[in-house]
């Protein structure tokens, strides 16, 4: 088949390009949020000071504790809220998308910190197909920004979505 | 440990960085990220999802392991600027699974000192499962 006779794109993602949405905003984060992931990603090892020691942390140039650069404060909300959908592919044949994660660029700005309440919105970035191993394939890019209260920049993520 | 951007020469590699994972730092991992989801959870799931030897560990752990290996090789003083990472493959229980990264470029940007990198996590009998590259900034 030839890239010009399928397509997984639907209108929606045109319109949707580039638009944000999915704006959240999480909890503040806890000192204890921070431990705790430290102490999980680092296990069975003693994680770094800069993420548990108050009084060390401080003496560095930060000024004090910081969570480590992969630390999601979104996770556990107490309310389970349907987040607004990126716009999806659709097959034509009304068949159903294997879907896998295929990575991600994350480059980071302001560090968080235990008080911080961050906000993220999302917006589909682009698209390419291409006919793979898989089959007829859709890789999507996504963007996801997170700004704290002070509306500094923490990070920027670029994601992959495949689809086949 | 940290490093100074003076002494960081292309080609060097990050001092070796390593974990043996299995559903001690998973469930770990699932309780902080609320990740709970069946096939890092349970054999049956794992299999049902096309994994023969069961359960199987998170993508996100192994970013996890990236960011940590880059920070325990940096020091707290540094920072982490950008970390980029394909998931290639999966990882079972048990494995020992390695940071690896090499230097490939040094530069002053933007008022730092950064350092880029090519990384990887790989398992012990040295598949490939995360290919990426990362630019840390320096103190």
């Amino acid at each position: 088949m030839t890239e010009s006779a399928i397509t997984y794109v639907t209108d929606d993602m045109h319109k949707l390009k580039g638009v944000w949405i999915d704006e959240r905003t999480s909890p503040p984060i806890s000192m204890s949020d921070i431990r705790k992931w430290a102490i999980a990603t680092y296990w069975p090892e003693q994680p770094p000071r800069i993420y548990w020691d108050e009084p060390y942390a401080e003496g560095t140039r930060w000024g004090g504790i910081l969570a480590p650069p992969d630390f999601n404060p979104f996770a556990w909300p107490v309310e389970r809220i349907a987040r607004a959908d990126i716009p999806q592919p659709r097959k034509t044949d009304g068949s159903r998308f294997t879907g896998m994660n295929g990575g991600q660029t994350d480059t980071y700005g302001a560090p968080m910190r235990s008080g911080d309440v961050i906000t993220a919105r999302s917006r589909l970035s682009d698209w390419h197909e291409r006919d793979g191993r898989l089959g007829w394939t859709l890789y999507t890019t996504t963007e996801i920004e997170w700004r704290n209260q002070n509306d500094e920049h923490v990070k920027t993520r670029m994601s992959i979505g495949i689809r086949y | 440990m940290s490093i100074k951007f003076s002494e960081i020469e292309i080609g060097d590699s990050l001092p070796h960085w390593s974990r043996r994972t299995s559903f001690a730092e998973w469930n770990r991992y699932a309780a902080v990220n609320d990740e709970f989801v069946p096939f890092h959870m349970d054999d049956e799931a794992g299999r049902r999802a096309g994994n023969e030897q069961g359960a199987f560990g998170m993508g996100n752990l192994r970013y996890a392991y990236i960011v940590n290996a880059l920070h325990t090789w940096i020091g707290d003083e540094a920072r982490i600027h950008e970390v980029a990472c394909q998931y290639r493959a999966i990882n079972q229980k048990d494995d020992v699974l390695t940071v690896t990264g090499t230097v490939t470029d040094k530069k002053t940007e933007e008022g730092e000192q950064r350092v880029y990198l090519d990384i990887n996590v790989v398992t012990d009998d040295d598949q490939s499962t995360c290919p990426g590259h990362a630019v840390v900034a320096l103190a």
